[in-house]
Order: structure tokens, then C-alpha cells, then sequence
């Protein structure tokens, strides 16, 4: 009998609902094909052929890109399909670097781990592996197209759901390569340092740049004073990697891990996001009231600065000239300890702790002064907390140093896609109650679609404000703005989807993940005393301290290229 | 000319046209395809015309409004498909044809030929010691059906008012008077006539898919770039007929419901690039092709679009992505091209064959068509027949055609009497048949059953030199550096196949190999992305079921049987023939050869560079090649 709107999945039934392919029915019905080319975010690409399957009549198909059609019967593991996925391995190792101990991503190479659940002991061709050819030009990231299997995920990561373009394929056949425009290094290319390529990448073929061993080499240091901060993204991104749960807040661990590996002083990125706040905040209203320029797009994001740069120079005057946290706050601690080192320390040495990649190219770049030493991506958090044997799951937390140990919960949520323009509206609208946070809540600016509008009245008028995440969407929105169908006063704009959350700097996580992260940011904002950015005591004691006459300097930027 | 408003216009165009083609009282046609081009046809045609010209007769290059008095008509023709014999000449009426044509015959030709009417002997062809003085008397071309290729070589290509005295489109008018959308679509359908790309889809069902879409606009796109090495079929229809092809896309056009069609040539072809933006022009000009075609409501356009030499873009979905600025890769299907093509909007793609099959079917009607070759696979094919045969060129036949009679009857055999070992059909995609295959019919599902396929019409002849193992080594290199690169089981997978080929040609095979050749075989043609992928390995099947031993002396013997593989040649002295005079050990490069004055000598095989010094400075004739 056949059951209507069914399918029969190595002798088990399993109903369609609106799958656009068999990978992702097989997947519901509990089996996980291998893969390297396809992300359900992405375009189906179709290359690397291991999703392969077969039907009744052994007909093969991928099943990426075949339609799931009632009646049909699939295996998805019969000795044959064995060999070809074994034949295929086989192959892409061949021409594959198989120095896998010395590999930066090792561990967490898809390759490497289907070789083993394949049980490949032996590949019978020359290993023609080329050279290494890395590029280490950009601050991001590092590319080596030696461990490059082609399968394209960067590619479409950059075009699809960027809209960077900065890379796609050059030449042909057993030629292919991945190269940026004339193969110049990607750091002269429409890189924005966004870094999802590295957090595609199944192999080792783009990473995120490894910067741990000069913070340890200043750790060890005695004459450094070493200070770091943690953006808000890092506490929920870090737990899947160190064996706690998804999206748990792990900020007071990371704060013990950093003690113990002997930072001196552990601040929160937070805090500065409270100045951020206030301070955009002051920037939007003054443009509304002095009908300046907008829409006001938010200027967190290095990725997006540079998007605009870039893509749309003739927007920067859009971009607030606020600092980002990170480069805000470093500039206030640094600062606050110009005269205050401790005794015996001679130099005053400040990480940040992002989720970020492009976060690595803003603290090089001139504007800032060198505000911000180093920055440290989670995924290089994670593997300093490794290296120093420490087990994050068994430390007590601890808390933030002083002096800037407080941070509003409007900070925290910086991390997640809205999260600023719902931080800025606690800010305009001015009014702590909790049926006002409630209200701006509901607006509309949580969740994790690419574009949320929000409409909101304000005096005698409406706000009109977009949340952007993807730089793809941004540019959808961008464009729209300037062919007159969009109108908006305040545009959010994160580049990577769904916001900090997502950086390319986190352990790589599904949609579903992404998902819990978020709410994990939610929680510690219901959890904190400090709801707005603008009850923050220690940040609003600073405008009369450190930032007293020195507001423009410390906590604005003038972008040199534009 | 002014443009075109009503059929009566255009049937009056026509009469002119007939009028004065028939006043030509001699015809001289020389071939402008790119083998006689080469062979310097162009230079015969000039020389031909100056020499005529000072005779004070008048020659008429394009068909004239008001025919008058004595004119010779003289035209560049398309390809004859007899490339091996050109230059060639044809004289009508009588329907001579002169072969290997040179400038310095010309002054012969024109004064024995065109002012005294006599066959000139020597310019004629011969097979067997029999002249043969008419064209069509030439085996050669007697057993052809040249239908598709009518034209080809009998008319002026780069004249659209010859085209239109030949009865050119006249099919279209009746596709824009007579019949409905439907009913050209339903003509085509019935008239059974698949796709001359390869895979040999209906082309009817394709057009009524494409016509049933709602999505707008439709493409109507023409796959020229013929890619396998020595096909040439599109080339010449290109080149020797255009406005045939022109004619099948703005039919195909106004059944889809589509007004703008690309043609994708590739960019090797310049002569047929140069005719089709001739014949573009001149249909524009007539109003047959751009808006209101023929003072109706139907439009069409028509843009080339040069390929930049990738074979893989001979593949529908790489071909529109390359149309549109993009990568040439082939994309996974579905959606299928018809839905989702050309600029994401339903496309129909057939090839340059195809199209031309159109006019004739909507002319003479379903029926007719399907009457030629056998019911599923009926009308005629073009063949690029090319090899160790007598008579190498472009042939037409009835599809159904045995091997047996294209190779040994219109072919004429082996060249010099060799013994006939296989025939390569379907270019790389393609397998080699032998003997016991050669009474298969040509037809698409007849060369599947046997592990062959049309493919766009190759067919290479091999002799019994010919070493099937380099064969498959050739083809593997050419997929090889083909492959577009994206799927894994193509990119890597021919690289090795290719790897293992070379290394057993070269005499380095191991034990194994050919169980690895069958087995990356197995994957490739199973697991790649496109077509291309999946037939790649078909050289190597086919040779390898027909052929296994020869893989295996070359493997375990480390010999090659047709003594082709230059790196497995041995030489031997014969000690029975030596008389031990030591010139050849004196001559040889590596010090190779040793022994003992006035005994026999003997090669040392590891230090041997196969050069061959040896052979040629033995006086007794006792080195020999061992195969």
C-alpha cells in the first residue's frame, strides 16, 4: 500500500512535509548523510556528490537536489553507496594535504572526520598535494588553498548571504582553485573581514587567524599590566565547546578561566555598549531634531563600516560616528589607567574577547590608536582555556573587576541581532518601567529574520526602523534606500545573520543553535538590576571622570577613507 | 531591400529570387567551408572570377534583381563534407565536381570547363581506378540522404535571397499564417524528432514544456558549441546554410511563445560567427527577423554569443550561465532548463541540428518525417566520419544506417587496406565498437544497448595500429582538461583515471590497475554532478570490455600489441641474422648494446632510449622492432 504523501526511507516511512529536498527528510527521519557542499542556508550546490543515494531500482541521486516525491523508496546505506562515498574520500584526499596533527583545524575538519568514520586506512593514488600557499595577509583570517576541496561553501557564503564577493573559483578541472579577484592577497580584495568563509569552510582551508600565543607571551610578561574585555556574544558562544549547555551564560567561568590563565583585569564589553547606547542614542535624536542626515545606520559592526566603505561610500555620512563598544570601552580603560598602572607594571597591554573576526581588522586599524592591543576571537578563547588544562564546568564564576564592574542588561543584548535598537529605544524612549521595556519588546525587534521592521511613535511622530542582519540583506536594504521604496530614520545593521551571536569568531553552530544563543543574552537581560544603558551609575559616572572634555575623542570616530 | 510586410511581399521577393538563379546559366560553386578555406578555396574562387571576368562575361555573386543576358553565378558554398579532397569546385547544371583544386587549375578550368562545357579528367574524382565525374555518383555521397545538408555546398551561404529561391522560409510563413502555436508544437511532437545534441530527448515534448510555462519571457537558445574533438556537423550547417538554422529558431519561437534567441557558438568557429551575423543582418533587413516579422504580431530576435573555448559549456545549464556573464558550470537539476534557464526564465536549448531539422518537418509534415530511419529515432543524422578510412568528411544518413555500411560503403573501407579494429563513436562520451558491433543501426537507443551513444555524431575509424589503451588515454586527457572542476567524482576521479592510463602507456602499469580503472569508472558514472561527468568514463568501459587484453600485454608484458605505444617499443637483434660487425653498438647514444665481435649482439632493455639508431645502421637487417 502506499501512503499518500509519504516516503519510504531505508524501509521506514516518513511523511513529506514540505521538504524541498531528500536531505533534509532523511535528515528528520534521523540519519545524517555526509556532506561537505550543502548548508541549508545556501544554495544548493550539488559538488561533492557524497549525499549520494539510491532508489528501488538502484537509480542514483543526490540528495541534496533531488525533490522528495510521495512514493518514493530511498537507501541511504547500501554497500554500494559505501564505495562511492569511500571512492569519493578516497579521491578528495588524494589531492589533499593529510598532515592532519599539524593542521590548525584539525579536530574539526569535516574531512578528516568522515575519513575516519569511512574507515579510510589507505589511498591508493600519488599524493600531488600542492604546496602550502597561504595567505596571511588580511588580520582576519588565514587561506590556504592546498586544503581546499572546492566544495564551494565559501564562495556562496561571500556572494549568497553576504553579497561580498571578494572570492568565487578561477581556472578549471584539476586546475580549480578559489581566488580573489587578479589572485591578489584577500586582504587587497571586497574583503570585509566578515570571516564566514572560515566559519563555512569544512576544512582548513580558510581559518580564523591565530593570535593566542603573542596575549600569552604578555600574560607571561611581568611587566605588562594585561586588562581584557568580553564582548556579550562570547558567554553564550563558548559553553558547546567546553561541555556545557548551548547558550548558557558562561560569563563568571570565562572571568575565573581568565584570572587563573593571569589576565590581570577582566572587564564586560557590556559596559561600553552602555556609552554606546547614550551616546547613539544623543547622536539620533539630535539628527531627528536638527533634520540631518538619515537614515542612522549603526556603526557596532566593523564588517558593515567596512561594507560601506567599500560598496557604498556615498552612505558614510549615514553611519553614526559613534565608536563600537569594544572601541569605545578600550579607549576609556586604557585611559582610566594611563596614570593608575599598578606598581611594577611598565605597559598597559588590552584585549578584547569577540565573536568576531572583523573586530581583528577594526583594532588595526589607524582611527582607533591602537585603543584596543589584540583582539581574541571565542574559538581562540576556547583553545587558550585547552591549552591551559583549565575545565571551564568545574570553576566557581566569579565577577567582573572594578573599576567598571556594572553593565545594564540593554548592553548585554548588543550580541544578538535588534539588540542595539532595542538598547537605543530604552534610551529614547526614557522611561525604565517595566510595561515600557515590555512595549518596546513586542515591537518587533527580537527574532532571527534577516530584515524586521519596526514602527514605533515617538512625540508626535513615528520612528520608522529596520534590523539588518547578513550583509546580503543589508545590501538589499541599502538599495532599496536609495531607490526611494524604503524609508527609515534608524537602520540596525549586523553583518552576520542573526547578529554577534553568529560571528565567525563562535564555534560554528546550526540555525537551531543560533537560536538558543539568543535567548541565552535574553535571559541575563531579565536577570539584570541595570535595565537601561542610561541608569548604568559607573558608565554615567565616567562623563564626569575619565570622558570629562574628551566625549568626541574617546567615544567617536572619523573614518579616514571616507 | 526594404523590410517585408505581408506573405505576398515576400512571395514576390521569392519569385524574383527564382528568376534570376535560373538565369544563371552555369553555376560555379566554390567551397567556403573552413577545411577548403584552408586549403586555400578562397583564392581558387577570386582567381576563378578575375579569369571569367576578362572573358567579358558577367558573374553575378549575389542573386540580381533583373536577370540579363549570359551570367555565370558564382558562390561561396558551405561545407561539401568531402574535406579530405578539397579544394573543392562544383559546376552546375552538370553537377561536376572538381577535387584538390589550385589556383594554377583555374585557367583550365575556365577555359575548358566554362567556355568549352568538357569535364576536365583530371580534376575528378577517383576511387578504384573509376572516374567520376557528377557529384552525386561519388560513393561517397550516393549513399547519403542528405536532408539537414541539402543545401550545404549547393547555395550561396551568406545569401539570404538564394535561401529564399531554394524555398526558404517557407516554413516559417506557414508557421505564421497557417498554423496556430499549438499546432507547430504538435507538428514537431508527432514528427518524433529528437535531440541531435547527444541525449536524444523529444524534441516536441521539450517544446510543449517550454510552451506550457507561465513564467515570461521564454528564451529560445541554440547550442553551437560543438566541443568533440573532429565533430563538425553544426559547424557546417552553421557555415553553409545559416538561415536554415535562423528559420528553426523563429519557428521554435513562435510555438514556445518566446521572442528572443540566443545562438551560442563557439568562439573557434570565426567563419561560422561571420555567417550567422551576415545572415542575422540580412533576415533583419528583410523584416523576417526583429519586430512585427512579416507585417504579423510576432517577434523575434536573435543574439551570438561567442563561447570562450570551455567544452563543458556545450552542457545546457553551464551554457545559459555562461550566456549570462557567469562560471560555465553545470548547475543540479532540478529545476529543469525548461522551467529555470536562461536568466532563471523558462529556456528552450536544443542544438544547431535540431533546429535545422525544423523547417523541413513543418514543410513536408510529421509524416514525412517520420518515414526516414526507424520509428523512434527517426530522420536522418549528420556524421563527422574522420579516421584511418578511404573517404573522411561530413556525411548525412537515414538514422538506422549501419556502421557496416557508413564505414566500409560511403567511408570506401579501410585507408590502404588495413584491417578495420573499432570505431570511436560519440566523441569522449562515446565507446568503441568492434567488428561484432559493426552491423549495429545507427540509432539512439540501438548505440545504448551496446555501450555507445550518437553524442553530437563522431565517428573515428581505427585500424589495427591503432592502441586502444592511448585511445582511451586520449579521450581521458581530453575530459580531463575539460572537466569544469566542480563536482568531485569528475575533478578528481578523471585526473586518476588519466594518471593510471598514462603510467600503463608508458609501460609503468601495475597489477591492479585496470580493477582501478573500473572501479573510479563505477563511481564517475554514477556519482557525477552532469552528464559530461557520468560519460566520461565511457572510453575506458568500452575499451576495456573489448579490449582487456591489450591492457593486459601492456600491463604484465609491458608490450602494446599495435606497436603504438612509443615508450613500449623493444628492440631485438635477431641472432641468427647478426654477424656480430658491431656498428650498431658503435652507433647507439647509451652505450646499450654489447657483445662480443663476430657474435650476435644483444640490447641491454633498461639502458635502451628507443631511438632507433640501431635499425637504421644494421646492414643485415637484424634489428627488428617487437611490438
Amino acid at each position: 500500500m502506499q501512503l499518500e504523501n509519504m516516503i519510504e526511507i531505508d524501509g521506514i516511512p516518513v511523511k513529506i512535509e514540505g521538504e524541498r529536498n531528500l536531505l533534509e527528510i532523511i535528515s528528520k527521519s534521523g540519519i545524517k548523510l555526509p556532506v561537505f557542499c550543502y548548508h541549508s542556508d545556501l544554495s544548493i550546490y550539488g559538488a561533492c556528490r557524497m549525499c549520494m543515494v539510491e532508489d528501488e531500482k538502484g537509480r542514483m541521486m543526490a540528495a541534496c537536489s533531488t525533490v522528495p516525491r510521495s512514493g518514493m523508496k530511498i537507501k541511504t546505506n547500501t554497500s554500494r553507496l559505501r564505495k562511492y562515498r569511500k571512492s569519493i574520500l578516497e579521491l578528495l584526499l588524494a589531492s589533499h594535504c593529510r598532515d592532519c596533527t599539524t593542521c590548525e583545524n584539525s579536530g574539526k575538519c569535516t574531512l578528516q572526520e568522515l575519513a575516519v568514520q569511512f574507515g579510510i586506512t589507505n589511498v591508493r593514488f600519488n599524493n600531488d598535494k600542492t604546496e602550502p600557499k597561504r595567505d596571511e595577509s588580511s588580520p582576519s583570517i588565514v587561506r590556504d588553498p592546498s586544503k581546499c576541496i572546492l566544495c564551494g561553501d565559501c564562495v556562496r557564503e561571500c556572494n549568497e548571504i553576504q553579497r561580498v564577493g571578494a572570492i568565487d573559483f578561477a581556472f578549471r578541472g584539476s586546475n580549480a582553485t578559489i581566488s580573489t579577484a587578479f589572485n591578489k592577497p584577500i586582504a587587497e580584495s571586497l574583503c570585509v573581514n566578515c570571516g564566514q568563509c572560515a566559519a563555512a569552510c569544512p576544512t582548513g582551508a580558510i581559518i580564523v587567524k591565530d593570535d593566542t600565543s603573542k596575549v600569552l607571551d604578555m600574560i607571561d610578561d611581568p611587566d605588562v599590566f594585561v586588562t581584557c574585555e568580553i564582548a556579550p556574544a562570547v558567554r553564550v558562544g563558548i559553553g558547546q565547546e567546553l561541555g556545557l549547555d548551548v547558550g548558557e551564560n558562561t560569563l563568571g567561568r570565562i572571568i575565573a578561566a581568565l584570572h587563573r590563565i593571569g589576565i590581570d583585569r577582566v572587564f564586560d564589553t557590556a559596559t561600553g555598549a552602555d556609552l554606546t547606547v547614550v551616546e547613539e542614542a544623543n547622536e539620533f535624536v539630535e539628527r531627528i531634531k536638527n533634520g540631518e542626515k538619515l537614515p542612522l545606520f549603526t556603526s557596532c559592526c566593523p564588517a558593515w563600516v567596512q561594507y560601506v566603505e567599500k560598496k557604498y561610500p556615498e552612505l558614510i555620512s549615514n553611519v553614526s560616528t559613534c565608536r563600537s563598544p569594544m572601541s569605545m570601552f578600550s579607549a576609556v580603560v586604557k585611559e582610566y589607567f594611563k596614570d593608575k598602572l599598578p606598581e611594577g607594571k611598565k605597559r598597559h597591554y588590552h584585549i578584547a574577547l569577540m565573536p568576531c573576526t572583523a573586530k581583528k581588522f577594526e583594532c588595526k586599524r589607524d582611527e582607533f590608536d591602537g585603543v584596543t592591543d589584540d583582539v581574541i576571537t571565542t574559538q581562540e578563547l576556547i583553545k587558550m582555556i585547552k591549552k591551559s588544562g583549565i575545565m571551564l564546568g568545574e570553576l566557581e564564576p566569579e565577577s567582573v573587576d572594578m573599576p567598571f564592574g556594572v553593565a545594564s542588561g540593554a548592553g548585554v543584548i548588543f550580541g544578538v541581532t535588534g539588540g542595539v535598537t532595542e538598547a537605543v529605544l530604552r534610551k529614547v524612549v526614557n522611561d525604565n518601567s517595566r510595561t515600557a521595556l515590555a512595549q518596546i519588546e513586542y515591537t518587533g525587534v527580537r527574532g532571527m529574520d534577516g530584515v524586521k521592521e519596526v514602527h514605533l511613535p515617538y512625540g508626535d511622530t513615528e520612528l520608522h526602523i529596520a534590523i539588518v542582519s547578513g550583509l546580503a540583506n543589508a545590501s538589499r536594504v541599502v538599495e532599496g534606500i536609495k531607490n526611494g521604496e524604503l524609508h527609515y530614520d534608524l537602520v540596525e545593521v549586523m553583518a552576520c545573520r542573526g547578529g554577534c551571536i553568529s560571528g565567525a569568531g563562535q564555534p560554528y553552530i546550526s540555525h537551531r543553535h543560533r537560536i538558543k544563543r539568543g535567548e541565552g543574552l535574553y535571559r541575563s537581560d531579565r536577570e539584570s538590576a541595570i535595565k537601561c544603558s542610561q541608569d548604568n551609575f559607573v558608565t554615567s559616572e565616567l562623563y564626569s571622570t575619565v570622558l570629562k572634555d574628551s566625549v568626541h575623542h574617546l567615544l567617536h570616530v572619523q573614518y579616514k577613507n571616507s | 531591400m526594404s523590410k517585408i510586410n505581408s506573405r505576398e511581399e515576400l512571395n514576390a521577393l521569392r519569385q524574383v529570387c527564382i528568376r534570376a538563379l535560373n538565369a544563371e546559366k552555369t553555376k560555379i560553386l566554390v567551397c567556403g567551408g573552413t577545411g577548403c578555406v584552408a586549403g586555400g578555396s578562397l583564392g581558387v574562387f577570386d582567381r576563378l572570377k578575375e579569369l571569367i571576368e576578362a572573358k567579358g562575361i558577367t558573374v553575378d555573386v549575389e542573386l540580381a534583381d533583373e536577370p540579363h543576358g549570359d551570367v555565370i553565378g558564382m558562390k561561396k558554398s558551405g561545407c561539401h563534407g568531402f574535406c579530405e579532397m578539397g579544394p573543392l569546385v562544383r559546376i552546375e547544371p552538370q553537377g561536376w565536381l572538381y577535387t584538390k583544386v589550385k589556383v594554377s587549375d583555374c585557367e583550365e578550368i575556365v577555359e575548358r570547363t566554362i567556355i568549352g562545357g568538357e569535364n576536365i579528367e583530371r580534376l575528378a574524382y577517383k576511387q578504384n581506378g573509376e572516374v567520376f565525374q557528377r557529384q552525386e555518383n561519388i560513393p561517397f555521397y550516393e549513399k547519403q540522404t542528405r536532408a539537414v545538408l541539402e543545401s550545404c555546398g549547393h547555395i550561396n551561404a551568406a545569401s539570404i535571397r538564394e535561401y529564399l529561391a531554394f524555398g526558404g522560409y517557407t516554413a516559417l510563413e506557414k508557421c505564421l499564417f497557417e498554423l496556430t502555436p499549438e499546432a507547430i508544437v504538435q507538428e514537431v511532437s508527432e514528427s518524433n524528432l529528437r535531440g541531435r545534441g547527444g541525449g536524444g530527448f523529444g524534441a516536441g515534448r521539450k517544446w510543449a514544456s517550454c510552451a506550457a510555462q507561465k513564467e515570461t519571457p521564454k528564451y529560445i537558445v541554440c547550442n553551437g558549441d560543438e566541443g568533440d574533438p573532429g565533430a563538425f556537423m553544426d559547424r557546417s550547417i552553421m557555415e553553409g546554410d545559416p538561415h536554415r538554422l535562423i528559420e528553426g529558431m523563429i519557428i521554435a519561437g513562435i510555438g514556445i511563445g518566446s521572442s528572443e534567441g540566443y545562438i551560442y557558438v563557439r568562439a573557434e568557429y570565426p567563419l561560422a560567427v561571420d555567417r550567422l551575423r551576415i545572415a542575422i543582418a540580412q533576415a533583419e533587413e528583410l523584416g523576417i527577423l526583429g519586430d512585427n516579422i512579416l507585417g504579423t504580431d510576432k517577434s523575434f530576435h536573435i543574439h551570438i554569443n561567442r563561447g570562450a573555448g570551455a567544452f563543458v559549456c556545450g552542457e545546457g545549464s553551464a551554457l545559459t550561465a555562461s550566456i549570462e556573464g557567469k562560471r560555465g558550470m553545470p548547475r543540479v537539476k532540478p529545476p529543469r532548463t525548461v522551467e529555470h534557464g536562461l536568466f532563471e526564465k523558462p529556456t528552450n536549448l536544443n542544438n544547431v541540428e535540431t533546429y535545422a531539422n525544423v523547417p523541413m518537418i513543418i514543410n513536408k509534415g510529421a509524416s514525412w518525417y517520420k518515414a526516414i530511419g526507424p520509428e523512434n529515432s527517426p530522420g536522418t543524422k549528420a556524421f563527422a566520419l574522420t579516421g584511418t578510412i578511404q573517404n573522411t568528411g561530413l556525411i548525412e544518413v537515414p538514422m538506422g544506417t549501419t556502421l557496416r555500411e557508413v564505414i566500409f560503403d560511403i567511408g570506401g573501407g579501410m585507408r590502404g587496406g588495413t584491417k578495420f579494429k573499432a570505431v570511436q563513436i560519440g566523441g569522449p562520451s562515446g565507446g568503441c565498437l568492434t567488428e561484432n558491433e559493426l552491423d549495429v543501426p545507427l540509432d539512439f537507443d540501438s548505440l545504448k544497448s551496446v555501450g555507445a551513444m550518437i553524442g553530437s555524431g563522431g565517428l573515428v575509424v581505427m585500424d589495427d595500429k591503432t592502441c586502444m589503451v592511448e585511445v582511451a588515454r586520449f579521450f581521458m586527457n581530453f575530459t580531463q582538461n575539460e572537466s569544469c572542476g566542480k563536482c568531485v567524482p569528475c575533478r578528481e576521479g578523471t585526473k586518476r583515471m588519466l594518471e593510471i592510463l598514462e603510467r600503463i602507456t608508458a609501460g609503468n602499469g601495475q597489477d591492479g590497475d585496470i580493477e582501478l580503472l573500473e572501479e573510479l569508472a563505477d563511481t564517475i558514472s554514477n556519482t557525477a554532478l552532469c552528464g559530461l561527468g557520468k560519460t566520461a568514463p565511457s572510453p575506458v568501459i568500452s575499451t576495456i570490455k573489448n579490449f582487456r587484453e591489450e591492457y593486459e600485454a601492456h600491463i604484465y608484458q609491458k608490450r602494446c600489441p599495435a606497436g603504438a605505444c612509443s615508450k613500449l617499443k623493444r628492440f631485438v637483434i635477431d641472432a641468427d641474422k647478426c654477424k656480430g660487425c658491431s656498428k650498431c653498438a658503435r652507433n647507439c647514444p647509451v652505450n646499450a648494446i654489447s657483445g662480443k665481435v663476430k657474435t650476435p649482439f644483444v640490447i641491454d632493455q633498461d639502458k635502451c632510449i628507443k631511438c632507433g639508431a640501431c635499425v637504421s645502421n644494421c646492414s643485415f637487417g637484424a634489428v627488428r622492432e617487437e611490438a
